[in-house]
């Protein structure tokens, strides 16, 4: 079989064999209904609350406010709508950043033509967002603010704790949410501790099973459900609990605070070595900021579009990014936020380290990048 | 910059010749209760428990959430350590207390000189380290009536300590330092506060529950077990006795008058509790038992219970209300999952109408019926389950 060199990360990760080896056990073992009053609901009910608590560690909050998704757009639209919906006397202004997930400006736009009015915060130049820059446009009539942890094509980090803070000076009624999908795990944070009412986070980012998500909620923060059903997930999220992946994102989150600080040693090392080899190149430049989250290097090989220079490391067994793979190849509104020019937008490449890359599989991907430069005509 | 966390005893700071034996089983709690988040180094000085940690990066907010629930405790400072220096103190209080002085509009200075070579008095040290706060936080103003937030310099033996306003512990004397007493969990209400409040008078607690399968179910009992986990936070590891009643109740269902049902069964209850207690070296039971709450819990009812026993019954809740009772159950955070709908042993069979003021004659007489009744007790014991249950959890239970 061909060599595969893995570097799209930040769209999803591998799934650690350990953690597919549990869903099996769960699918043909362990296959009763939670709900079920019997044995065999029991124990799939036990291995459950295990999860939770697995996954609770590791965001730094209590089991029993997590909430079980479909997955992390699923936890962005319940925290999104469920709390506008349930301070519809409250304000009528969003505050958001412009550079958020899809799965979070896609609601935010259509709340907008119900009628609430938006701000969307630009990033700077370097891809920052200042928390002053969220707190300033607060005032009396926000009724949520919704901020991403980590940028997902930039690496940004942002300062969600100080932004909370000073969201709650100035209007304690604000609900605050935070897609915290690529921070979790990667970047040491805790839940309980930020001052904000919900948070998204995904199972497939951590080398969990895609389709499988969680929101955090404050203790008495108060939202809506999406959908009615049972009375699973405390009714906030009724239907039979994917119990299989729910465990499966239970190990994953097990093995990610355990070996985090290793993995992320080993993802800072394949980050800077990365940058190290193109930097200086001609026609190389970076866009993530300084302080970036290492798990991911977004540049721009200029002249040559992403996507054609995605095919040609593709033949070579190499996986990047043209950009968020959400988008699907369309210009990355992210990079458009900071203001990079079209050709610097056009000709951008996103890399998502993951603790199973090595230093080898860096410098054939840095190789393979500079021999496209020459070879891939212009 | 070093962050140290100071502990103030309270009650047991009153205590003679044993105070020291309390300190030493406070500091023996502690201590296992924080192992898990690292390496601190621990010692005593000036009446105050120095808490210092050892390697970066331990988690300082998770340690206080938990001191805060280590009985025995009046109050815990998380400080940070200077040198017994006026410029290093006065470098380092802005710096450490920055987030906390930009949201206050009014603070103080507080100094204790409790060593006297300090060149500084403490009123020199207030007003000199106020004006420069003042100086570095332009929106604040002196209030030393009232102030939101009060700035407190310690220059102790060791070391100047820095801190903002102190944190209440939870009081009470240190887990163990009372004795050993079972406590009898139903998985109701007011069971769990019983435990929480004597664990708060010293007692290291192991717990009795009864079950009555088929009648009961696992997640009846899988509550009980995640109820001893919350007090673990409080009282430490548990030893749950998990006691089959099924026998017995069918026993008494088939033999003794209907209306008595309740009180014989509290009364096998207590025997088996006791015998238990004995094999865990314990001095009392203790019940959640509040008075005239239900028919078996009238002064009569708990005469004729008592009477099944030699050991004290303790009953913090006796003179508490319903509302007194849960207020305590949210706070300490057992509430949530005692109103979890399961049905529990003290419900099955329950009689239509109990007899609210039985006397000790009648339950004797009732009890006549029942022949092998100490054989039932002898089994009852025999075949008891213990759950070791941590603050890691309950193996096989609660992972």
């Amino acid at each position: 079989m061909e060599q595969e060199y893995y570097f799209d990360n930040g769209a999803t990760t591998r799934t650690d064999p350990q953690v597919a080896a549990v869903i099996t056990d769960m699918l043909v073992n362990c296959y009763g209904n939670p709900s079920s009053l019997h044995r065999k609901g029991l124990e799939a009910q036990l291995r459950m609350d295990t999860a939770r608590r697995q996954l609770a560690a590791l965001m730094g909050c209590e089991a029993k406010n997590l909430t079980f998704t479909s997955g992390a757009t699923e936890a962005n639209n319940l925290a999104i709508f469920g709390a506008v919906y349930a301070r519809r006397h409250g304000g009528k202004k969003i505050i958001t950043t412009a550079f958020e997930h899809s799965s979070v400006l896609a609601p935010i736009q259509q709340l907008e033509r119900e009628g609430y009015q938006v701000v969307r915060i630009s990033p700077d130049r370097q891809g920052n967002i200042s928390a002053q820059s969220v707190i300033d446009a607060v005032d009396e009539d926000t009724v949520l603010v919704s901020c991403m942890m980590v940028n997902n094509e930039l690496g940004s980090i942002l300062p969600i704790e100080q932004i909370a803070r000073g969201t709650r000076r100035k209007n304690p009624n604000t609900f605050l949410h935070c897609d915290a999908v690529q921070a979790l795990g990667k970047l040491p944070f805790k839940a309980s501790r930020l001052g904000i009412d919900a948070m998204a986070v995904s199972g497939h980012k951590i080398h969990g099973p895609k389709g499988i998500g969680a929101l955090y909620l404050r203790e008495g923060a108060r939202i809506l459900p999406r959908t009615f059903g049972g009375e699973q997930e405390k009714r906030l999220r009724p239907g039979t609990e994917n119990a299989a992946y729910i465990v499966g994102f239970g190990e994953a989150s097990r093995l990610m605070q355990q070996n985090g600080k290793r993995y992320m040693q080993q993802i800072t090392q394949c980050n800077q070595r990365l940058r190290q080899l193109l930097d200086g190149k001609e026609s190389i430049v970076f866009h993530a900021p300084e302080n970036a989250l290492p798990t991911i290097l977004n540049f721009s090989v200029l002249g040559i579009r992403s996507e054609i220079m995605l095919h040609f490391l593709e033949q070579k067994g190499i996986c990047v990014s043209s950009g968020s793979a959400c988008a699907k190849g369309a210009k990355s509104h992210v990079l458009s936020a900071l203001g990079l020019t079209g050709q610097e937008i056009d000709s951008a490449l996103r890399v998502g380290f993951s603790h199973e890359n090595t230093l080898e599989q860096v410098e054939i991907l840095a190789n393979a990048i500079l021999e496209g430069q020459k070879v891939i005509k212009r | 910059m070093k962050e140290i966390i100071l502990l103030k005893d309270g009650e047991i700071a009153l205590k003679g010749l044993n105070r020291y034996s309390f300190e030493d089983t406070m500091i023996k709690n502690v201590k296992r209760r924080l192992s898990s988040l690292g390496r601190f180094r621990f010692y005593k000085a000036q009446s105050t428990i120095y808490i210092e940690p050892m390697e970066d990066g331990l988690d300082m907010d998770e340690a206080v959430e938990r001191l805060k629930k280590v009985f025995g405790i009046a109050a815990i400072s998380r400080a940070c350590i200077a040198q017994k220096d006026w410029e290093d103190i006065c470098r380092l209080a802005p710096e450490y207390l920055a987030q906390q002085l930009e949201q206050a509009k009014t603070f103080k200075v507080n100094a204790k000189r409790s060593d006297k070579r300090f060149p500084l008095k403490s009123p020199e040290i207030c007003a000199e380290l106020g004006a420069i706060l003042l100086e570095q936080f332009p929106h604040l103003k002196v209030d030393v009536k009232n102030p939101e937030i009060t700035v407190t310099v310690e220059i102790r033996d060791y070391a100047a300590y820095i801190h903002a306003d102190q944190i209440p512990g939870p009081g009470g004397m240190p887990v163990g330092s009372s004795g050993n007493a079972a406590l009898l969990l139903s998985g109701g209400i007011d069971s769990p506060v019983a435990g929480y409040m004597m664990a708060k008078r010293g007692l290291e607690l192991c717990a009795v529950h009864f079950v009555s399968p088929p009648y009961t179910s696992d997640r009846a009992k899988l509550k009980v077990i995640e109820l001893a986990h919350i007090l673990t936070d409080y009282c430490g590891r548990i030893r749950l006795h998990v006691v089959n009643l099924t026998r017995i109740q069918e026993t008494i269902k088939e033999r003794c008058p209907e209306d008595l049902f309740t009180v014989v069964m509290r009364r096998f209850m207590m025997k088996i509790a006791e015998r238990i207690a004995q094999q865990e070296n314990c001095q009392a039971l203790v019940t959640g038992e509040s008075l005239a709450q239900v028919a078996s819990q009238t002064v009569q009812a708990i005469a004729c219970t008592d009477a099944a026993t030699v050991m004290p019954v303790l009953r913090p809740v006796i003179g508490m209300d319903k509302e007194e009772i849960i207020k305590i159950a949210r706070s300490i955070g057992t509430f949530e999952t005692s109103i979890q709908p399961y049905e529990d042993c003290c419900t099955v069979f329950t009689p239509k109408h109990p007899k609210t003021k039985p006397t000790l004659s009648m339950l004797i007489e009732a009890e006549a019926a029942i022949q092998d009744y100490q054989q039932l007790v002898d089994t009852a014991v025999s075949t008891v389950e213990v759950i070791t249950v941590t603050h890691e959890g309950a193996k096989g239970y609660l992972e």
